[in-house]
């Protein structure tokens, strides 16, 4: 098993006392899967994966890579964080080098790595461009061009097409597919897009809300994963299905705090 | 949810508003460049009209308002003997040296103090206090200590502008945001390198601005120094004057003074403009 995660439960101490955010998180996750967790808003999504990236520690349990108990942030692991993170005073060039350059790659290669995926994201044009003269849609695509120059074994991202209009985060859906089919990347992405959860993973972890807990894991088997898959009726029953779970869990979750 | 709560229209209660168009009053926004170059002449030029106007028509004695023409006459005095460039250079070089010291020391301690919450804690009380007694309240110690040479005039200015340095260099770390920093842990960065590598240049805008204020406030320390003892220097210079009743010359010092801090305003913001490119509002 390439990502565990074993009983993780996470607190955080508030002034009406403690706060449970994630409670008993177990999973396991293969190399080269591709894996989306989709949950409601503060259903803790974003905490789970600050535990998987290192930076922040579980109150008990644990998360395991390659067998390996995270303690720290590491390059091992690529990150693109839900909000925007690129350095302001870098052009895209050089925030997408950022990484390789704290990793001790020599200036040619970092330069050929950044210009390579600078191009599989699309933003060639825009490479000596500074982060504010860029869309947000362009911004999140420099922080995954980033993410993956370093070639870390597993890709996390916080709802990484959140701010995409429809056309550019279809074809940021067809390059991510496309990626895990050529490499041996595994994914792990948050969403609150159950259609995107759907076309994209092999597999989905449901979160129900307050406290985070996974409510079901579904294997996703679609016939193909071309565009046209949408239409087809397993896609639907893989849509509604999730879609019912979330609304289910998201009336009691409302219902608890009433 | 909710639909068992009942909704009254409050409609009308609601007073519909609209924004009227405007130049002068615009909120932060640019105004045309022309009505911003006459009223910036203005600013400069209508108290110096008034000030003509008083003096030619109000028929007031010198040693108490001098004209505009009069303190023209002692500036043109006063520099042909070269005693206003000695003087000009004694503060010069007094404000340089304090403050050279006390921005030297008081960025990277700021910059410690700002990235590391048990430097911060460490540091904060004591520079917090320290902030809050006036440098020129240390005047009789500096004397006691270090006699009436230069050094205590260099201490004044170190001691005054090094703890609001030091703070306010603090606070510009704070707006580091944080992801930035764990972006950079993530990307393999160590905290050596998210501290030299991040962090510094992210502040380095905010350390402009807070060394080209406290540069003022060096500025006026230097003045208050020279009130004490002195033989040269632009505050030694006024308070000369003001003995022997010498009020185009107090004039003469003030308006030298004015000159030489707005110049050192708009050279640290022309540094700020072009080190820190990416800083700048506009696009
Ligand atoms: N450092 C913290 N201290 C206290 N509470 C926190 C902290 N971080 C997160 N929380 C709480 O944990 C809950 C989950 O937050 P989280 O950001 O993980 O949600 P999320 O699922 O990512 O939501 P979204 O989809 O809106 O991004 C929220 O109720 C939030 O208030
Ligand atoms: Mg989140």
């Amino acid at each position: 098993m390439f990502l565990e995660i074993h009983n993780l439960n996470k607190h955080f101490a508030t002034k009406e006392g403690a706060l449970v955010v994630l409670k008993d998180i177990n999973m396991a996750i293969e190399r080269g899967e591709f894996i989306c967790a989709v949950g409601a808003s503060g259903s803790g999504k974003s905490t789970l994966l600050r535990q998987i990236a290192g930076l922040d520690t579980p109150t008990t349990g644990e998360v395991r890579i390659d067998g390996k108990r995270v303690a720290s942030p590491g390059s091992d692991r690529g990150m693109v964080f839900q909000h925007y993170t690129l350095y302001p005073w870098m052009n895209v060039q050089e925030n997408t080098e950022f990484g390789l350059k704290l990793q001790g790659v020599p200036k040619k290669e970092r330069r050929e790595q950044a210009s390579y995926y600078l191009n599989v994201v699309g933003l060639t044009k825009f490479a000596r461009a500074l982060p504010k003269e860029l869309s947000g849609g362009m911004k999140q695509r420099v922080a995954i061009a980033r993410a993956l120059a370093s070639e870390p074994d597993i890709l996390l991202m916080d709802e990484p097409f959140g701010a995409l209009d429809i056309h550019t985060k279809e074809s940021m859906h067809e390059f991510m597919l496309d990626l895990w089919q050529r490499t041996n990347l595994t994914i792990f992405m948050i969403t609150h897009d159950v259609e995107e959860a759907v076309f994209l993973s092999n597999r989905i972890y449901a979160l129900g809300a307050r406290p985070g807990t996974v409510r079901k894991e579904m294997v996703i088997n679609l016939p193909n994963r071309s565009h046209t898959v949408k239409r087809h009726s397993i896609f639907h029953d893989y849509r509604d299905e999730l879609m019912e779970l979330l609304r289910r869990h998201g009336q009691e979750a409302v219902a608890a705090v009433a | 949810m909710s639909q068992s709560v009942k909704h009254r229209s409050i409609r009308s209660l609601i007073k519909p508003k609209t924004m009227r168009p405007t130049v002068f009053w615009r909120l932060t926004e640019d105004i045309p460049k022309s009505l911003s170059t006459v009223l910036m002449v203005t600013s400069i030029a209508l108290p110096l009209i008034l000030w003509w106007l008083v003096t030619t028509l109000g028929n007031i004695e010198p040693t108490f308002l001098p004209s505009p023409a009069d303190v023209l006459e002692a500036f043109g005095r006063l520099w042909s003997t070269r005693e206003l460039l000695k003087d000009t250079v004694a503060s010069l070089w007094r404000v340089g040296v304090g403050f050279l010291f006390a921005a030297l020391l008081s960025i990277p301690v700021g910059v410690l103090m700002g990235s590391f919450p048990s430097i911060r804690a460490l540091l904060e009380p004591l520079f917090g206090l320290m902030r809050y007694m006036p440098a020129p309240a240390f005047i009789p110690l500096l004397i006691l200590y270090l006699g009436i040479g230069e050094e205590p005039k260099i201490m004044l200015i170190f001691i005054g502008v090094f703890f609001f340095n030091s703070l306010m260099v603090m606070d510009t770390v704070k707006f580091v945001p944080k992801d930035l920093i764990e972006a950079t842990y993530m990307l393999g960065g160590t905290r050596w390198e998210a501290l030299t590598q991040v962090i510094l240049p992210h502040v380095l805008p905010g350390i402009i601005d807070s060394c080209r204020i406290n540069l003022a406030a060096a500025w006026q320390l230097v003045i208050v120094s020279e009130l004490i003892a002195a033989n040269e220097g632009l505050g030694r210079r006024i308070s000369v004057a003001g003995r022997f009743l010498r009020t185009d010359e107090i004039f003469v010092g003030l308006i030298v003074i004015g000159v030489i801090g707005l110049t050192f305003d708009l050279l640290f913001q022309y540094l700020l403009r072009v080190s820190c490119r990416w800083a700048s509002q506009k696009r």
